[in-house]
């Protein structure tokens, strides 16, 4: 059943505020001041709420109009993501498609050639043109190309070289670096395991000791780390959860031999909620941030699929779906167009792409609607597992099982 | 992910391609295609180096202009992983000296202290050199600065681990709780150390746990200390409920008003522990835990409303379970 959703009473709000115990500290000084910035847009917005019913508003046009000019041109500070393009087309498609925004053929195929002109001749994809490839790059490029959903878009990926490219960022003990020479922790492991899933070239073989490696990284909170001994963190979680989901090793979480109490990664989750901002945090005790909305939100669909499994299914979401809803629409919208962190940043197409996913996750609970505010704030789906559209998902999955497992090369000596 | 604050050109501003001992090289521009898409307008002296970078690394021209290249363009663009893993290939062909490498890596570390691609440079040289001597002190540098930094954390452990440095790192760690009860890097840093050295034997458990108790007493609302408390009692052998010192905790601050959310979650989850295993203590029942799940819900922790009705309903379905298989 749809259920009709409302705005927190401000006194509800206000009674929410951070218990600090006489102890200040650097952390809850923090704290105390965030909280002061978002009780600020709360109070304004329940002013204006005597004057308009149709409040809080997803600013669509705007945010539409943003990404559409991003996608095109992206001033100077953008060079720090130089390295980072082909996840620039994602962040920026993926919010469009939610949004409902169709993009004509000619502009998807000048997308799906420039992504192209991303792909190594090694396999793989990389930062931008003639830069290495790299797994999170290559993670980036596929989704995008996928949200194109063409025919040229998808035939772009050469799938035994990115086979090749996978299996030699491989480690011996199941994890992934993120290029030659580089960097290990978890995000290799669910670029690898995403990937690899929706183009149809996961084999056990590839795959060995990967949810083994994961499993290491759940820390005693219940979180996962982006390595083995590391603070449990929000992004890192939705990483490991969703790549163990992908390897079908989902029951593996909490049944590490030391975290003999179950459901440690639900109450880890559940907790990061913030009771005031009602958005997520990425770890203990540090503050809100709008894309935690997915990293964090995200995971409670997963969630919900293991509780299934084992015939615990929840009647409802699991975290405050109208608080998180709350904080998206009257914290985190820029009234020009792009979502932000927090109160006070500067919008970007990074939290754009991961509050605009956040939302799309809180507005519903398996097919139920929980849609704040008028209908017309309602996003399409995301699919929890890739963070694409399920029809996309499913378009780019038959495309590409129906190819089947590219066949080994005579020089891989198997 | 995408930290970008800009630096400012310190460097001489002499563009490459105005360069007499660059004339031999043909520059060579990105290939974006013919409608390029996420353009990026880059500033001139960004191009200009780019271009020139990506003529040699086409090349793969191993030269001390080639290093002094590589620099220019990881100031312009520190994340980019291609420049620091081609300039780690021209280190490693013109056998350069590893210490000034770490000398120049720790400047821009102090200056990007949240970019993957910095610390893992700093990473590889360290384990070049097989000299780990000043690492503790340039995560402590960063940490003072920002005590929850990802990255520092990261490399310290990776250090601590490799070099075996843990002497003297609970005390650290010590330090910090003590700066900030509330830096959750440093609990989970307490639990790394304790992990690694002495493991969570009987007498280590019951110094760390009065630690924690103490700490708790201070700031009943601090999450970070409950959540290592409960880590803490996933390698005692009582479980979460049949430890004396933490339930009898509990219950005083309990009967003294305090109503923290943290500690009554750790009482419902006590009982949901003896309703599931047994344990026969009389405090800890699913009627009790149905209780301060009402309350959690209407008054002390209505955010998480929606997981404490779920949670009764879990009490319910494990009391109905029971009650069948008790009469079967
Ligand atoms: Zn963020």
């Amino acid at each position: 059943m749809n259920k009709s959703v409302n705005l927190r009473s401000i006194e509800m709000i206000r009674n929410s505020r951070f218990n600090e115990e006489d102890w200040p500290t650097k952390s809850s000084e923090e704290q105390i001041k965030v909280e002061e910035d978002v009780l600020r847009k709360y109070e304004d917005l329940h002013r204006k709420l005597k004057m308009s019913i149709h409040l809080p508003e997803l600013l669509k046009e705007q945010h539409k109009k943003y990404l559409c000019e991003t996608l095109f041109y992206l001033p100077s500070v953008y060079e720090c993501l130089d390295s980072s393009r082909p996840w620039l087309c994602y962040w920026i498609l993926h919010p469009l498609s939610l949004l409902g925004v169709r993009i004509d053929d000619r502009r998807k195929s000048s997308i799906a050639k420039f992504i192209n002109k991303c792909q190594s001749p090694d396999g793989g994809f990389a930062g931008g043109p003639g830069q290495y490839p790299h797994l999170a790059s290559t993670y980036a490029a596929i989704l995008a190309l996928a949200i194109l959903g063409t025919e040229e878009s998808l035939n772009i990926i050469n799938r035994q070289k990115l086979k090749e490219f996978m299996r030699s960022m491989k480690q011996p003990d199941g994890s992934f670096a993120m290029h030659i020479g580089g960097e290990i922790d978890i995000r290799g492991a669910y670029c690898a395991a995403t990937v690899a899933s929706i183009t149809g070239i996961l084999t056990p073989e590839l795959f060995e000791g990967t949810a083994e490696w994961i499993v290491s990284c759940q820390t005693y909170e219940g979180g996962f780390a982006g390595a083995p001994g590391m603070e449990a963190h929000g992004g890192y979680s939705f990483c490991g959860m969703s790549a163990l989901v992908i390897l079908q090793k989902g029951h593996l979480i909490d049944e590490q031999a030391f975290l003999s109490h179950k459901s440690s990664l639900q109450r880890w989750i559940v907790q990061r909620q913030m009771k005031l901002e009602g958005g997520f945090q990425g770890r203990t005790n540090k503050l809100v941030d709008g894309c935690y909305s997915f990293w964090q939100g995200g995971t409670f669909p997963l969630i919900y699929s293991l509780l299934d499994k084992a015939g615990n299914s929840p009647n409802d979401h699991l975290f405050d779906e109208r608080a998180l809803q709350e904080y998206l629409l009257i914290c985190c919208q820029n009234p020009t167009g792009g979502l932000i962190d927090k109160p006070g940043k500067h919008k970007d197409v990074f939290h754009t792409c991961y509050t605009l996913s956040g939302l799309s996750v809180a507005q519903r609970f398996l097919n139920k609607k929980r849609v704040l505010g008028s209908y017309r704030n309602e996003l399409i789906e995301t699919h929890p597992l890739y963070n694409v559209r399920p029809d996309l998902a499913r378009k780019a999955l038959l495309h590409f099982n129906n190819l089947g497992v590219p066949t080994q090369n005579l020089n891989e000596g198997t | 992910m995408s930290d970008c604050s800009s630096d400012e050109n310190e460097n001489d501003t002499i563009l490459y391609r105005d360069r007499p001992e660059w004339k031999d090289v043909t520059p060579l521009k990105q290939d974006d295609g013919d409608e390029p898409v996420v353009a990026i307008d880059y500033t001139e002296a960004f191009e200009d180096c780019y271009d020139y970078f990506r003529a040699i690394l086409k090349k793969k021209e191993i030269s001390e202009r080639a290093l002094e290249l590589t620099k220019t363009a990881a100031q312009l663009n520190s994340a980019n992983y291609t420049v620091w893993q081609y300039r780690r290939e021209i280190l490693k062909g013109l056998g350069k000296d590893l210490n000034e490498e770490l000398d120049y890596i720790q400047k821009v570390i102090l200056k990007h202290s949240k970019n993957y691609q910095v610390w893992h440079h700093r990473r590889i040289i360290v384990e070049w050199l097989q000299d780990a001597s000043k690492e503790k002190y340039l995560t402590e540098t960063v940490l003072a600065k920002d005590a929850k930094n990802y990255h520092a954390w990261q490399h310290r452990q990776w250090v601590i681990r490799t070099f075996k440095l843990f002497d003297g790192e609970l005390e650290y760690v010590d330090t910090l709780i003590s700066d900030d009860v509330r830096n959750n890097s440093a609990w989970n840093q307490r639990y790394f150390v304790i992990n690694n050295t002495t493991g969570f034997t009987d007498e280590v458990l019951d110094r760390e746990i009065d630690y924690t108790l103490n700490h708790i007493k201070t700031v009943t609302e601090n999450e970070s200390a409950w959540n290592y408390l409960r880590g803490l009692l996933l390698h005692g052998k009582e479980g979460l409920s049949n430890n004396k010192k933490v339930t009898d905790f509990c219950e005083e601050l309990y009967k003294s008003g305090n109503r923290s959310p943290f500690s009554l979650a750790v009482i419902v989850d006590m009982c949901f522990e003896q309703l599931n295993e047994g344990g026969g203590d009389s405090r800890y029942t699913p009627q009790r835990a149905k209780e301060l799940c009402e309350e959690l819900i209407n008054k002390y922790d209505i955010i998480r409303a929606n997981y404490w009705k779920h949670m009764i309903e879990m009490i319910d379905k494990t009391m109905k379970d029971e009650n069948i298989e008790s009469s079967n």
